[in-house]
């Protein structure tokens, strides 16, 4: 019988010959990942740090991400405390405010590789299962024990597979993809499973990013598409040596909990509308809904191709009045592309406000806090009461050219009909 | 008699804690006065030791903030019982040592009013009279539980290697 990527991944790493679904394996992950979080991590085991110390410098991946710049006193003497752990302790790969998104950041500085095992201790880790690597969310006590010892548990997945088929129609995204997705499985409906995008040939990274990063929204542990030319060519792109990872996939007789076809032909633009991310509708049943705040980026729909998108449809155009647009990019590599390809001047022109990367109003700690009664439509990865800082706020999800397309009209608007 | 805090499907970690307060809130003392703010304003407030709470299925989706799972042990809830939970918040509620029983037929039986009752040595809960068994923990998350919590845990293998 053959192996799904999830089990023959963790047999790799936990020096085991065959693995099956529900067993507990020991595991020491190629990385370990926090962020703005990390002070509250290292606050659990600083007695500990002084008489241990840490077990492997090259594992932990320190980012500044969630309020950066610091918006409060408070922020500052966090990221403060992270800088003294960091320097204290020689971790290798820090990166300081303005960096980017740590899950952006993971990816563009080669952190994240095939046939890696990565924790981190925030949600959308799941996010580098695009370029082939298990990558799962984990606690933030759970990321301090790892720092002490170098090793945690996990129980192996059973796993769905996808499998893709057609083309995407224009105005149509990989965003478009797995919200369908996770509003035909529903919020849970890959809890605790590892889930395999088959197919993908036709997808580019940047989609794959896109999908695997609401991996989280449906449940899953992990989400992962198989490495092929294209991850290679990006893999080169970013001066990541062939030879320094080692590919994993599942063979075609692994034995799976569920089976899916998607034909992305059939796929038109979606809506997730407040407050769960399951709740997905064609955008034809939500258009014309006012819309106060745009928000285009995040780790989900934050890359230059997400910007490029928007630009070729806001470009020449003005943004409704009463209605505003934050540009949130993924990170600085990303701002740098998209004002080097002119999208960044075209949204700007277009009336977008342009946020320093990070997180932004994503978690609802700043930047982008909504008010009461006010409405939302975000390329980002969630829509719960709440998250962008007001529990009487609504926040719909959608894609960056839906955003674009609605920002022109400050409603809800088909990207469909904007596109020559 | 204990209260029973009873919710519905899909309770997410920003009703339990908001992320606006996870970089501001990492002490059990910080989380309390926000646990579950913007689900059940009355609850921070109102829960006591020993009192259980109820939910429907996926509990915990979302973040991977453990402000939940920390707040809602240091709170005192004797346990959750939901019909299913989401793997992220099941992990840091085994790391801080908080119990959780998935049960979909004990939420089910559950009426307002009922008291629900613990035997966790028997493996039983009981809901307006209805007993029902929960399974056992495997051997090697209850050893992390039976540790007080996961940096215990981890403490005790360390000095053992040294």
């Amino acid at each position: 019988m053959g192996k799904t990527f999830a089990e023959k991944i963790l047999a790799r790493k936990s020096g085991r010959d065959a693995l099956r679904p529900g067993e507990i394996v020991t595991v020491r992950p190629d990385r370990l990942l926090s962020h703005d979080n990390t002070a509250a991590i290292v606050a659990k085991i600083a007695v500990d740090l002084v008489e241990f110390g840490p077990a492997r410098k090259d594992m932990h991946v320190v980012v500044l991400d969630h309020v950066v710049p610091a918006a409060t006193e408070k922020d500052a003497e966090n990221h403060k405390a992270i800088r003294r752990y960091v320097q204290r302790y020689g971790v290798e790969h820090f990166f300081d405010v303005g960096t980017g998104v740590c899950h952006q950041v993971m990816v563009e500085k080669g952190l994240a590789l095939p046939g890696d095992l990565i924790v981190g201790s925030d949600s959308h880790t799941c996010m580098y299962g695009a370029l082939g690597a298990f990558a799962t969310g984990i606690d933030r006590t759970e990321a301090a024990a790892l720092i002490l010892t170098g090793e945690t548990w996990l129980k192996v997945p059973e796993s769905i597979r996808i499998d893709l088929s057609g083309g995407l129609s224009p105005g149509v995204t990989a965003k478009d993809l797995i919200l369908s997705l996770i509003g035909r499985l529903g919020a849970d409906g890959a809890n605790y499973q590892c889930v395999e995008f088959h197919g993908a040939a036709e997808l580019s990274i940047d989609e794959r990013l896109t999908v695997a990063n609401m991996g989280i929204e449906m449940g899953a542990k992990a989400a992962a598409f198989e490495v092929d030319a294209r991850t290679v060519e990006y893999l080169d792109s970013i001066g990541v040596r062939r030879d320094g990872y080692e590919p994993v996939w599942a063979d075609s007789d692994a034995e799976y909990s569920r089976r899916m076809d998607f034909d992305l032909s059939t796929l038109g633009p979606v809506v997730a509308k407040p407050h769960t991310v399951d709740n997905v509708v064609s955008v034809e049943e939500v258009e014309g809904t006012p819309i106060d705040q745009c928000v285009l980026g995040t780790c989900t729909n934050g890359r230059a191709s997400d910007f490029e998108l928007a630009a070729s449809i806001l470009k020449g155009k003005q943004i409704a009045s009463g209605t505003r647009l934050l540009l949130l990019p993924a990170s600085r590599e990303v701002l740098r592309r998209a004002i080097a390809s002119g999208a960044i001047d075209a949204l700007l022109a277009a009336g977008g406000t342009l946020l320093p990367t990070g997180c932004g109003p994503c978690l609802g700690a700043h930047q982008g806090v909504l008010a009461a009664g006010e409405r939302c439509l975000s390329t980002s990865n969630r829509n719960f009461r709440g998250r962008m800082g007001c529990a009487k706020a609504e926040i719909f999800l959608a894609s960056p050219a839906t955003v674009a397309a609605s920002a022109i009209h400050g409603r809800i608007s088909d990207p469909r009909k904007e596109i020559k | 008699m204990s209260k029973v805090w009873h919710y519905g499907d899909d309770i997410n970690t920003d009703m339990l804690f908001p992320g606006k307060y996870t970089y501001s809130c990492s002490t059990a003392e910080q989380i309390l006065p926000h646990l579950l703010e913007d689900l059940d304003p009355g609850f921070a407030t109102g829960v006591r030791p020993g009192d259980f709470l109820l939910a429907g299925k996926n509990f915990g989706c979302g973040s991977s903030r453990e402000q939940p799972a920390l707040g809602l042990k240091a709170a005192g809830v004797e346990a959750v019982v939901a019909k299913s939970y989401a793997r992220i918040f099941y992990r840091a509620a085994v790391n801080q040592g908080l119990l959780l029983i998935e049960s979909p037929e004990a939420v089910e039986a559950y009426k307002e009013g009922d008291e629900v009752r613990l035997d966790a040595t028997a493996g039983t809960i009981t809901v307006g009279g209805q007993s029902f068994s929960f399974p056992s923990l495997p051997e090697a998350i209850l050893a992390i539980r039976n540790a007080g919590g996961l940096l215990p845990y981890a403490r005790a293998k360390l000095r053992v290697r040294v």
